[in-house]
């Protein structure tokens, strides 16, 4: 099975061959390195920008603005903050140009703590995403769903933010992407550079086909009865091991992968917490307006005679950063013991 | 919108031949671009005169900056698509605008926010055009943003081998953003040099900031030369130098595919916007010193003056008229264009 970061090299592939994909860019996006994810090696339109990376949002603009699709890369979210009011300008240039004209681009960049990044390599963006009204947002947990979404990002007529959690890079899943070789030493010979010299290598795409991810569209990981938890990214995988350790317990919980932060797919959490009567919104994003508080006063407004126990959010504490040692970085964003601690408590509220 | 500027064979007519009398420019393409500066300047006027009789929230324009946005709007190749001029105006562009062809109504449903407004529907400031069919981005009020996104359409430009070039123009105070810095950058890559004409009109203030106790630099385009980059200085008060300069360096673009600075310095008739009052200012004005010289050299009459600036007066008084009754966008339209084709964006709806 592939991994994420294959996944989404794939994905371009796909997109560079079919979906007019014109230029994929940023920092060490193109050759020799391909990425520090190594999610863009082997590509045929990457190419290495300046260190700068309002530069690279600019010139996104100006490409979409003149009709092209790219891809453009901030190699990481901690570094996308000084672009904030051009992400506003590209959001609302639809808007304020009254449809005149679109800015079909996408931007991906690697989001989340979990690799032991430090302070400036584990923020998380989802909520402030959430903010830049005009922009879809996307963020899958697994290969596949990263392969869906890409293809869906590049394809669409709105600018797309697209959200790699960093700690799943390397992660594999458990479906194939369409066209994915079965043996995972073959797909890696073909597709991941050597080590060392690459001037000669060319890799040797598989036949890979259509496959998209609507954006908007939630998924059901985990069926259940007694509890609804809404996630995403890394944090979705954490969700589903806590549901499958309660489960054990007795404790019934549906887990929903909400794969798109906007626009979301609110009648998939409504539908389950109209069954479950209860909901635990989890991520890593700090906890002050965050994106799952959004979804909680949704909850509590239009849900309140459907529910036996508060809707609760957990997510990551309100701190200035993330510390590198284990136990900086442990007690700072949601640990699985957290999120089985957390489910325990709402699953054992009573009205 | 209604095509009044001159096609590109018209502008060879019009050059083809300097006046008999000196000026290195035919007298048709004086007396067009006189014109052109007259009918901006009334419009600019007529925009002051719709806020300060509380028909409009706020102004900002280009009044004196006539005599370099004029012939830059005449040397556009225009049209859309990547073949054609990609033009990334500021919020002083309404003189480049006219001399494209824009109808002084276009200009005045966008200062009365009005539906009708081609621009943006009523949602933006004055002066913040956006016309996709002549490639004119949509103005932002963000100083120097348009900087980096001109580098996009360049590239766009340099990748389909047109002869088209992206043109960015901005002020002295905005070259302090990191955005103009970055486009030095972008835009000299080596071997991947962009189409692209970076211009600053330098009109010495940013709102009530002196240039001159904020840059050391002697011009702003000795920057560019950094980069090995060709740069121009220009006296921008003077349509005849502005013109030919501009040719010379859009000419220059289309053919090498290589970035140029232009700086122009300019004056502000007006100050920075109706915040700052919007009363005239002592300055160098570019249109009266124009219409002097073509007076002196008998390209023009006195009479033919005076009929052109009530002409135009007319114009902007009736367009007003009809402006003023045209609707207002609704408060239900805020959802409208949120997302391409009108696809939901409310997360009520969800």
């Amino acid at each position: 099975m592939a991994s994420m970061a294959q996944a989404i090299r794939m994905a371009l592939h796909f997109a560079e061959e079919n979906l007019a994909l014109k230029d994929i860019f940023g920092q060490d996006v193109g050759e020799p390195l391909g990425g520090v994810f190594t999610a863009t090696q082997g590509l045929k339109t990457t190419w290495n920008s300046p260190l700068d990376e309002r530069g690279i949002i600019g010139m996104a603009m100006g490409i979409a603005m003149a009709g092209d699709r790219c891809v453009a890369e901030i190699q990481f979210c901690d570094y996308i903050f000084n672009t904030i009011d051009l992400l506003k300008i590209a959001g609302n240039t639809n808007w304020v140009s009254n449809g005149n004209y679109t800015l079909p681009m996408v931007v991906m960049t690697p989001v989340g703590a979990g690799i032991r990044g430090s302070v400036y390599h584990s923020h998380s963006f989802d909520a402030w995403a959430s903010r830049l009204a005009g922009w879809k947002v996307v963020m899958p947990a697994t290969p596949i769903d990263a392969y869906g979404l890409m293809l869906s990002a590049v394809d669409d007529p709105n600018p797309v933010l697209f959200l790699k959690p960093k700690a799943l890079m390397r992660v594999r899943g458990d479906d194939l992407i369409p066209g994915e070789p079965e043996d995972q030493k073959e797909l890696k010979n073909r597709i991941d550079a050597p080590i060392g010299d690459r001037k000669n290598w060319k890799p040797k795409w598989p036949s890979l086909t259509d496959y998209r991810v609507p954006i908007g569209q939630a998924k059901v990981t985990r069926a259940g009865e007694h509890l609804t938890v809404v996630s995403y990214g890394r944090h979705l995988l954490l969700c589903n091991q806590a549901a499958d350790q309660l489960r054990e317990q007795g404790h019934s919980v549906e887990v929903i992968d909400l794969r798109s932060i906007y626009p979301y797919d609110w009648q998939a959490v409504k539908s389950s917490v109209e069954k479950t009567r209860k909901v635990l919104f989890v991520n890593e994003d700090t906890e002050v307006t965050n994106f799952g508080e959004h979804l909680a006063y949704r909850a509590t407004q239009e849900l309140f005679y459907h529910l036996d126990a508060p809707p609760r959010v957990l997510a990551g504490k309100h701190l200035p950063g993330i510390g590198l040692h284990p136990n900086l970085e442990e007690h700072s964003v949601p640990q699985l013991p957290d999120i089985v601690r957390a489910m325990s408590e709402v699953l054992a509220e009573v009205p | 919108m209604a095509n009044t500027s001159v096609s590109i064979k018209s502008k060879m007519a019009l050059k083809k031949k300097s006046n008999k009398k000196g000026l290195p420019l035919s007298k048709d393409l004086l007396r067009h671009m006189h014109a052109m500066m007259v009918k901006s300047r009334v419009l600019e006027e007529r925009l002051i005169k719709i806020y300060k009789a509380g028909e409009a929230y706020f102004w900002i324009g280009g009044p004196g900056e006539e005599a370099f946005g004029v012939p830059l709007g005449l040397l556009v190749h225009k049209g859309q698509g990547p073949e054609y001029d990609y033009l990334h105006l500021h919020y002083r562009g309404t003189p480049t605008l006219i001399a494209m062809g824009m109808p002084m109504i276009d200009s005045i449903r966008l200062i009365m926010n009005k539906a009708t407004d081609p621009s943006t529907g009523g949602r933006n400031f004055c002066n913040h055009y956006c016309f996709p069919q002549w490639n004119v981005a949509p103005v932002s009020s963000p100083i120097e943003v348009q900087y980096p996104m001109a580098l996009g359409t360049a590239h766009v430009q340099r990748r389909s081998k047109s002869r088209g070039l992206s043109i960015v123009t901005g002020g002295d105070a905005g070259t302090a953003e990191g955005d103009f810095a970055s486009t030095l950058i972008w835009a000299s890559r080596p071997g991947r040099e962009l189409p692209l004409l970076m211009t600053v009109q330098n009109n010495q203030w940013g709102i009530s900031t002196e240039y001159k106790y904020q840059h050391g630099e002697t011009n702003i385009a000795d920057r560019g030369k950094a980069f090995n980059m060709r740069t121009a200085v220009i006296n921008g008060n003077d349509p005849i130098e502005s013109y030919r300069a501009l040719e010379s360096e859009m000419n220059y673009i289309r053919k090498t595919r290589k970035p140029v600075l232009l700086e122009a310095k300019v004056s502000r008739l007006y100050g920075h916007s109706s915040a700052t009052g919007a009363n005239l200012i002592p300055e160098v004005d570019c249109l009266r010193d124009f219409e002097t010289l073509l007076l002196e050299h008998d390209i023009v009459t006195e009479l033919a003056v005076k009929k052109l600036w009530q002409e135009y007066e007319a114009e902007g008084r009736e367009a007003q008229e009809k402006a003023r009754i045209e609707p207002a966008p609704t408060g239900e339209s805020v959802w409208e264009n949120y997302f391409v084709g009108n696809e939901n964006g409310d997360w009520r709806k969800f």
